[in-house]
């Protein structure tokens, strides 16, 4: 018998016990993690083993279930976000070397040539055999310069790493998250219900703020994530009060600190917490004073398992959580030097205390996704009329940044007058071409754009 | 033009760029009922910020999330005045 390399997801949920009480809700339903015991939501899990698969399902029930299924039994599963193209999904395939896509009951899974599996709505008793054979490979997606995304590898373990194995000892835990558990911020909650023996309740797409904040009361939740910009969508809801969580946590974004101060107001008895973690280098810190920023104190070796320093202005962290690199031909390497990987992340000291100042290369974020300017205008610069193009970010106290553009035009478009209607057919192949967060929420026509010295577009920090 | 009317029309503006139906627009609708989502809230704000030339989120007296339509636009007139 092959003994498992690695403990596996499945293993961290029973150790626990008192799986009845584990559920994982979603808007239309629930599943208990101790009817997969008995059951499984795949006609025949073994024949999942040592297959590399997408989870491309669009309920986030259906792919929470699937990962307890399929860690330790597949070779590697690619967690595929609901707001991939047909195209990127094929490209997706074709880097992860995917030989099966998993989707959910019902569901189509779009032009990708491969094998489909449809998932059961619910667990069918069948005898099951969990063993691990596998340490299976995490793939998660993140944004890149091209519009298609990169995958970056995981483990269980660099996942999970930082994650609290203990459930409290004597109160009940369910936790909830505004994310989608298969990007970082909300997968991150999900191992951290699972692992820490809580029940789950996941959240939407397109669902009201008011109606998952009435869900989440009912349904007892007392741990709820999400970034600042959910948070203020909750705060705009007029629903807050509908639930009563002992923590609340911000992720994802900067924290400001009228934010952190609305949400004392709003949940005077929670321990607020803001978070910094980032897809590459994983989990890094918590901050808990109710301050926005991060103490100076925080930098340093050894913390935590968790290295960080500042070098050129940008914050450097390694850890055993990085993810170990990007899949695909041609990636970079995560890390600099020493083991160290770049967030990107433009901090400043002010009097003892470290404040995020935006990204460096211009990249901007939008209520927690990541947009990189070349992107937009690369769909800016193939229109003929368009010489030069410079995307970048406004902060905005909503989503913490938008996108705005600024286009300056050929010789004869600029000749030929009309210039409002070529900003909007400019805008129109934005919006056709990319998803909406990413599209300029603004476009001005200037004359000219600053260049460097070497002749680089100048890109301010968002 | 008064506040009302700025934060009206722009209401409307971004509604119809990011492709979203605006519900009738009245004190007691609820922000978040009134078909916007987060993305267009952000546009609206940075777009009031550039014709009126103030935000009232980054000012030292908010005190309250605005939840309708009319705690947005008094909003704006506060800080306005």
């Amino acid at each position: 018998m092959e003994t498992p390399v690695l403990e596996t997801l499945w293993d961290a949920v029973t150790r626990h016990g008192a799986a009845a009480r584990r559920v994982l809700y979603d808007r239309h339903g629930s599943c208990t993690l101790s009817a997969l015991a008995g059951g499984s939501l795949f006609t025949d899990l073994e024949s999942l083993r040592g297959r590399c698969v997408l989870i491309a399902t669009r309920e986030q029930l259906a792919t929470a279930i699937a990962l307890v299924e399929l860690d330790g039994v597949a070779r590697r599963m690619v967690l595929c976000t609901p707001d991939l193209s047909a195209t990127a999904l094929a490209e997706v395939a074709a880097m992860a070397q995917a030989d099966l896509i998993v989707c959910g009951a019902g569901e189509a899974p779009g032009a990708v040539p491969l094998e489909v599996r449809r998932l059961a709505a619910q667990p069918l008793a069948a005898p099951i055999n969990r063993r691990a054979s596998h340490a299976t490979e995490w793939i998660l997606l993140t944004s890149g310069t091209t519009g298609t995304p990169k995958l970056v590898l995981h483990t269980l373990h660099s996942l999970a790493g930082a994650l609290p194995r203990a459930a409290p000892a004597d109160e009940r835990c369910v936790w909830s998250t505004f994310y989608d558990i298969r990007r970082y911020g909300g997968l991150q909650i999900y191992l951290r219900a699972l692992l820490g023996g809580s029940a789950l309740l996941l959240s939407a797409a397109d669902e009201p703020p008011a109606d998952f904040l009435a869900r989440a009361g009912a349904a007892g939740v007392t741990h709820l994530s999400g970034t600042p910009s959910h948070w203020r969508r909750a705060l705009m809801s007029g629903a807050a009060a509908a639930m009563d969580p002992k923590y609340v946590r911000l992720s994802g974004e900067v924290a400001d600190q009228p934010l952190l101060d609305h949400l004392r107001a709003a949940y005077p008895r929670a321990r607020i917490a803001h978070a910094f973690a980032s897809t590459e280098a994983g989990v890094a810190f918590d901050v808990e004073d109710g301050l926005a920023g991060f103490p100076v104190s925080l930098l340093g070796e050894g913390r935590g398992g968790i290295d960080m320093k500042v070098e050129d202005g940008t914050l450097r962290i390694r850890s055993s959580r990085n993810a170990a690199r990007y899949l695909g031909e041609g990636a970079r390497p995560l890390e600099g030097g020493g083991g160290y990987v770049d967030t990107g992340d433009l901090v400043e000291m002010v009097d003892g205390r470290y404040y995020f100042r935006g990204r460096r290369g211009g990249v901007i974020n939008v209520g927690g996704l990541k947009v990189f300017p070349e992107e937009v205008e690369a769909v800016l610069n193939a229109d003929a009329r368009v010489r030069a193009s410079l995307v970048r970010g406004r902060r905005n106290p909503i989503t913490g940044a938008i996108v705005v553009a600024d286009v300056v035009l050929a010789d004869a478009a600029r000749a030929a007058g009309n210039p409002e209607a070529v900003k909007s057919e400019l805008l129109d192949a934005c919006r056709r071409a990319l998803p909406a967060h990413k599209v300029p929420a603004m476009l001005r026509l200037v004359p000219a754009l600053e260049l460097t010295a070497a002749g680089k577009l100048v890109r301010p920090g968002a | 033009m008064s506040i009302r009317d700025t934060v009206v029309s722009v209401f409307k503006q971004v509604a119809g760029d990011q492709g979203r139906t605006l519900a009738p627009l009245n004190d007691d609708l609820k922000l978040t009922d009134c078909g916007l989502d987060s993305l267009s809230f952000a546009i609206v704000v940075s777009s009031l910020e550039d014709e009126l030339s103030v935000d009232p989120f980054n000012s030292a007296d908010w005190v309250e999330f605005p939840v309708t339509f009319g705690d947005f636009v008094k909003l704006y007139d506060h800080s306005h005045a």
